[in-house]
């Protein structure tokens, strides 16, 4: 059976080129980077290339990048060297809808005796500003923000809002990890201070990410014991990943183009095609500005995970915001924050498309989904009812 | 992913019995939508009260969907007595496994055949009991601890697997903890010398201790025990159901009994048997 990918926000396809480029320094090319000698230390050259490739597509300097074992280590580094920095304040802001990266430590942080303000967001996903803004104050050691919505893709304005903050005088990072790759970032034009971004969100290998770092940004190491990324990071180099990365994002740079252009539009194919054959379907935050790549849709009176295994059947990989789905029983916070009932939480089904999805793929997904809704909404005891009730 | 077996993947591709009986003679609905799992349990009895056919629409995920199916075919063919008998763990074991996080699929399952059943009887299965300690999933401390003690659950975890609670916001986790401390006899005191009980708390002790320690193990053997006096050091019970007569219950007087009430109550305790 055919695998139909289209959950490329959980993790994508390394791509062809990036394993050719990574395969040398598994094999000839081993050594540590640290070492005295040519074999081992000629591979911070390697690295340098990795770190320019890295910072251009994202408008930085090599020297500002960080290379990290991926998002949730970057999103932990940058708060962690944001809050030993600033000592004194004791404030933290984010908003409702950050991933568990950010939503769990800063649960931890407030557990150690932080105030922090997790800002609501309409019914779009979209963040209060006026709330935002209100939160900020004299003790905010740092503002997080994620760049867009890993459920539902809808994209925050950063360069606006960190720009604004930063005249504040207060650090702004932004977890950028389901942005960068699949529409243009450039730090050289906003006010962010710390970003965070993972490989293997756009076609690089796992296990390396990397944070920004805006040159002039006080920083404490997290991982200590050894002199690395210019005492930043300890821990021998992860050469192929770091030269996976790199061509990661070379690569990512120049398929921008088809992200934006190509896949929005089988994106949008998808979404108005089942929007229009299943009824008491919706957008998750479709009326805000999204990733090109993403649609979270809410079909009404059935269960996530019983839509996921039955798509399973069919080979076709998606997400869903359902609570049986993670162990937990509360479906996904990013839906409940934006006031999406729980008729339609349950049942919200995420798909994510990337560079490598085609055309004949989207029509197989269009040509099975409504099936698969209707059998288990025949299967509902509420089905019924609700349809009767949308009748009259 | 979920780890299911080939028979809950099977009955959740190809469910049995899905649809509504219109005249049918008992209907059961539990679970909502808010809740993430609804289940509508029909059956129709024949003369001799055999359940002839059985049907069920359900609202939730695979384990949800597999467990009615199960419990429907499980039910056809049976007495409404024997009907009755069937407990989430025969649902679960049915489809040879449940993740223990799916655990609460079969007690939906359970819980309407229960309704079912009392609504063919003209009767109300009665509120749970005891104070509510889950406000997300409406679980009471009586359920939690009934549920604790009876599948032996040592975590939280358990707990929210079987019957929901502490699923939701996560705030009762520290009386859930609590109650499961409760039922394994972490609080309970160990006397020490310097404190000798009165008369009266050592009996309530001697009770409680029978009640939560001694009784549910034995229980699970068909056997019972029932406390007739205490007279100094000496502890009077009688032996019960298959306890009664049975050879080896003098070492579990000595080896259970005993050991237990001199751990948990009293070092100089001797458990006597009186018999009828």
């Amino acid at each position: 059976m055919k695998t139909i990918y289209v959950d490329n926000n959980a993790t994508t396809k390394v791509a062809s080129e990036v394993v050719e480029a990574m395969l040398p320094y598994f094999t000839e090319r081993y050594g540590n980077a640290s070492s005295m000698h040519s074999f081992g230390g000629g591979l911070v050259v390697d690295i340098r290339r990795a770190r320019t490739q890295v910072a251009d597509l994202i408008g930085a300097r090599p020297e500002e990048i960080l290379f990290t074992s991926g998002g949730t280590e970057s999103d932990a580094t940058a708060i962690h060297a944001a809050l030993q920095s600033n000592p004194d304040k004791r404030h933290i802001v984010a908003s409702r809808v950050e991933h568990p990266a950010i939503k769990t430590l800063f649960e931890r942080y407030q557990k150690n005796g932080y105030r922090v303000t997790f800002v609501p967001v309409d019914g779009e996903g979209r963040l209060d500003q006026a709330a935002f803004y209100d939160s900020l104050s004299d003790d905010t050691a740092i503002v997080s923000l994620m760049w867009a919505n890993n459920e539902t893709g809808v994209i925050n304005p950063v360069d606006d809002l960190s720009r604004e903050v930063r005249a504040r005088g207060i650090l702004f990072h932004t977890d950028a990890v389901q942005t960068v790759g699949k529409i243009p970032v450039d730090v050289s034009r906003n006010g962010v201070d710390l970003l965070s971004m993972s490989a293997h969100k756009f076609h690089g290998p796992k296990g390396i990410g990397a944070l920004y770092i805006r040159k002039g940004t006080k920083f404490k190491p997290m991982v200590v014991g050894g002199h690395q990324e210019g005492g930043r990071r300890a821990g021998t180099e992860n050469v192929p990943g770091i030269v996976g990365m790199g061509r990661a994002c070379a690569l990512a740079g120049e398929n921008l183009g088809d992200v934006g252009t190509r896949v929005r539009q089988l994106r949008d194919t998808l979404e108005q095609a089942l929007l229009e054959v299943v009824p008491r379907s919706m957008v998750n935050g479709g009326q805000a500005e999204r990733l090109p790549n993403t649609t979270s849709i809410a079909f009404e009176y059935v269960e996530g995970e019983a839509i996921l295994l039955m798509m399973n059947e069919y080979g076709i990989c998606a997400s869903s915001g359902s609570a049986c789905t993670s162990g937990s029983l509360e479906p996904s916070h990013v839906l409940r924050a934006m006031g999406v009932p729980f008729t339609a939480a349950h049942g919200s089904i995420r798909y994510s498309l990337s560079h490598y999805t085609t055309r004949e793929e989207v029509d197989f997904i269009v040509d099975k989904m409504p099936p698969i809704i209707e059998r288990l909404r025949s299967m509902s005891p509420f089905w019924k009812q609700a349809a009767e009730a949308a009748l009259h | 992913m979920w780890e299911y077996t080939d028979k809950v993947k099977e009955h959740f591709l190809n469910p049995r019995n899905v649809g509504v009986i219109e005249d049918a003679d008992g209907v059961g609905e539990v679970g909502s939508l808010s809740c993430g799992d609804a289940l509508t349990l029909y059956f129709k009895l024949d003369a001799d009260g055999r359940i002839t056919d059985a049907k069920f629409q359900t609202f939730g995920c695979a384990s949800a969907i597999a467990s009615s199916s199960a419990l429907t075919e499980m039910m056809i063919g049976k007495t409404l007595e024997e009907a009755e008998k069937i407990t989430n763990d025969d649902i679960a074991s049915f489809l040879g496994e449940l993740p223990k996080e799916k655990m609460h699929c079969s007690v939906m399952g359970h819980e309407a055949l229960e309704k079912a059943i009392a609504c063919y009887r003209g009767e109300t299965v009665p509120k749970p009991e005891g104070n509510v300690i889950c406000e997300c999933f409406g679980i009471t401390d009586r359920q939690i601890e009934a549920t604790v003690r009876d599948h032996h659950l040592v975590a939280i975890d358990d707990v929210t697997g079987h019957l929901k609670a502490g699923g939701g916001c996560g705030k009762c986790h520290e009386n859930i903890q609590a109650i499961i401390d409760q039922v394994q006899g972490k609080p309970m005191p160990i006397r020490s010398e310097a404190a000798p009980l009165t008369n009266l708390q050592k009996i309530r002790l001697i009770e409680e201790t029978l009640e939560r320690e001694i009784k549910p193990a034995l229980h699970q053997d068909g056997g019972g025990i029932e406390l007739v006096d205490v007279d100094g050091n000496r502890v009077m019970v009688k032996l019960r159901g298959t306890c009664a007569g049975c050879k080896a219950s003098q070492v579990t007087l000595k080896e259970t009994v005993e050991a237990k009430l001199r751990e948990l109550v009293a070092k100089d305790l001797v458990v006597e048997e009186v018999r009828s």
